[in-house]
């Protein structure tokens, strides 16, 4: 195994909900009630080694953009820790160039991207600055990062509505790439896309990460780009991780029983119309999740327990880690 | 087939624009029978929201239906005037969007909303309709209705907006239901609870649906027949055995190819090259021709259909044997 690039010990952020100067007056006047606190992230520890590309699928609200942004060090941690080759995020943040190491793609590049600038600039801007690359060379490389990610060289004059959602998206990662990271962020960076392009983005990342063996957390919801595009899949729900396995393993068999749910659910190309089985309950409100197990009320074999104890993350095969009570390894 | 009871013929919808003429949908039919489930495909601008919303005849300036003809039941809706469209829609036709938030009036109560629809319509007494909003909720799944008559969209969760939506498309007993990504922004495991709802409600009330959505994993599932649009216009039409299984159309097959399930997981993903064409520079010929690797000089000429069996139909001069 590799050194890791990439380590998160109990990291958790937790925001309180519906705070503001005036409400936090009036409760402490009234002694009124507790601001609500969302726990978006809870006790989440992962690995990544070099050249490795992680997986995080979970549906909405489980936590997993907050746990991309905290990993991409624009969000400060509750508590928990976050090594970066194993040194502490805190004084690497502090020295800007080699924050530049971490880079985040986002899922909507419109909104992602200065719309005031042009593609050379949005690009070649960081490099820059940091001097990774001195002004006067600026346009060539700018040239030869766009060239990579399959832009044409005259993109550079171009505004960022000029282009279509997939060149965009293609952008926003020519704009990661300029600055040589060693860690890239995906968030959702291919759930807006059309199949054919989400397929072009896929292909290109697959090519970065063979030629460059970037190092790459990728965020998403849809368990089909994940098995394709991950070495090792951690599945959240409700901001913990309850499963974390390779992916061959964790789609041929799966242990945890959310993880099963959400294979089965998963939407596939087939000749037979499905016969769809009612999953029984809703995704609870991260406000206030349930009690010990967060899945225990859609859980077919909860018991007593599970509504009590919080299962931890442990091994049940070499390299096959879930948070369930009651399944052992088989 | 003979039972259908709805009618696409020959629609062409285009938008006038300062710019140039978009002709968003061209020579577009189909038809769609009782208990049926016709899924439209295509990415974004293919045309597919706009045939939804000719049908519901929602084109606004500077778009309007050029030539052809819709009908349902017989009747011929495209010569209705607003007010004879309004007594349609709703009632006969219901429509389901992707966005539930969109959809719902944030200020009303549920109940509120689903007597409105029904009052629109309608003259009911309260008794009766509160019975109906009731069963209403309770054949798309939602726990306690009489609960959830008095909340606000905010109070549920997206599932369960998706579901009211779904329950007020259903109260008054329409003959089609067009839904244009129902599920698109609902979550695996709960996108799966809702289209077995909807499958269920298709099956039971003889309804006929038409699903709009670039998914071709969902339809696989879940439509009886598949229809495929690329820039405006239909490529491939069959049963869903047909589409998924034999798809003859290069379009469909690369389409096809380029969901992640379908390849072998880390190997590089078939893609299409190129992009879309601008539907503003369409020549006569295949849209398609410029991204096709079985492309000829007569695909500039204009694409007449071949009708490969009873239910399956291709536009393509040059299709892949089966």
């Amino acid at each position: 195994m590799n050194e890791p690039i990439f380590e998160a010990n109990d990291l958790s952020r937790s925001f309180t909900v519906g705070s503001s100067p005036f409400r936090d007056l009036a409760n402490h006047f009234l002694h009124d009630r507790q601001p609500t606190v969302l726990r978006a992230v809870d006790n989440v520890s992962i690995t990544l080694a070099e050249g490795e590309t992680l997986g995080v699928v979970g549906e909405s609200g489980c936590g997993k953009s907050t746990l991309a942004r905290l990993i991409a060090g624009i969000l400060p941690v509750s508590s928990g820790e976050r090594r970066f080759r194993g040194e502490a995020y805190e004084s690497l943040l502090a020295r800007k160039r080699d924050a530049l190491k971490i880079q985040m793609v986002f899922q909507d590049p419109l909104s992602s991207l200065n719309p005031r600038l042009r593609v050379g600039e949005i690009v070649g801007e960081a490099a820059v600055l940091h001097g990774v690359v001195p002004r006067a060379k600026v346009k060539d490389y700018v040239v030869e990062i766009l060239a990579r990610v399959g832009l044409p060289a005259d993109s550079v004059g171009r505004y960022p509505h000029q282009f279509s959602g997939g060149q965009r998206q293609r952008v926003g990662i020519a704009r990661a790439l300029a600055v040589k990271p060693q860690m890239l962020i995906c968030d959702e960076a291919v759930a807006a896309l059309d199949v054919s392009v989400q397929a072009q983005i896929i292909n290109l990342l697959m090519d970065i990460k063979r030629d460059s063996g970037l190092a790459m957390i990728f965020i998403s919801h849809d368990l089909g780009v994940i098995r394709h595009l991950c070495d090792r899949v951690a599945v959240m729900y409700l901001g913990r991780v309850v499963e974390l396995a390779k992916t061959s393993e964790l789609f041929a068999s799966p242990t945890h029983p959310y993880t099963r749910m959400l294979l089965e659910g998963m939407p596939k190309i087939s000749m037979q119309r499905r016969k769809f089985m009612p999953i029984q309950g809703e995704i609870p409100s991260p406000l206030n999740p349930p009690a010990g197990c967060h899945f225990h009320p859609r859980c077919p074999i909860a018991t007593d327990h599970c509504r009590e104890i919080r299962p931890e993350l442990r091994e049940i095969k070499p390299g096959h880690m879930h948070a369930c009570l009651n399944i052992e390894a088989r | 087939m003979s039972k259908a009871f709805f009618q696409v013929d020959d629609l062409n919808t285009w938008f006038f624009t300062r710019k140039g003429t978009i002709k968003s949908v061209r020579d577009i039919s189909f038809d769609v029978s009782r208990g049926e489930v016709l899924g439209i495909v295509g990415e974004s601008g293919s045309g597919k929201s706009v045939t939804g919303m000719s049908i519901m005849g929602q084109i606004d300036e500077p778009g309007r239906i050029v030539s052809g003809s819709i009908s349902l039941n017989g009747e011929e809706l495209t010569k209705l005037d607003f007010e004879e469209m309004r007594r349609y829609r709703g009632n006969r036709i219901a429509m389901v969007f992707q966005n539930p938030l969109m959809t719902l009036n944030p200020l009303m109560r549920v109940r509120d909303q689903m007597y409105e629809a029904i009052g629109a319509h309608e003259d009911v007494p309260r008794n009766a309709m509160h019975k109906r909003c009731i069963e209403a909720l309770r054949a798309v799944g939602i726990p306690s209705p009489e609960e959830r008559l008095n909340a606000y969209p905010h109070e549920m969760s997206g599932g369960m907006r998706q579901r009211v939506v779904i329950a007020i498309a259903l109260l008054l007993g329409p003959d089609l239901i067009i839904a244009d990504e129902p599920t698109t922004a609902l979550d695996v495991t709960i996108q799966a609870q809702i289209i077995y709802q909807i499958r269920r409600q298709i099956d039971e009330r003889g309804l006929g649906m038409i699903w709009i959505t670039h998914d071709l994993s969902t339809l696989s599932e879940l439509a009886d027949r598949i229809m495929v649009m690329y820039a405006g216009a239909m490529m491939e039409i069959g049963t869903t055995e047909e589409i998924i299984g034999g798809a003859r159309h290069p379009y469909t097959r690369k389409l096809l190819d380029s969901v992640p399930s379908r390849n072998v997981p880390g190997e590089k993903l078939k893609q299409i090259p190129g992009n879309m064409p601008s539907l503003m520079a369409l020549g006569e010929g295949c849209p398609f021709a410029s991204r096709c690797e079985r492309v000829t000089e007569i695909c500039r000429e204009p694409v007449p259909a071949t009708q490969l069996s009873d239910t399956h139909r291709i536009w393509c001069l040059h299709p892949f044997e089966n």
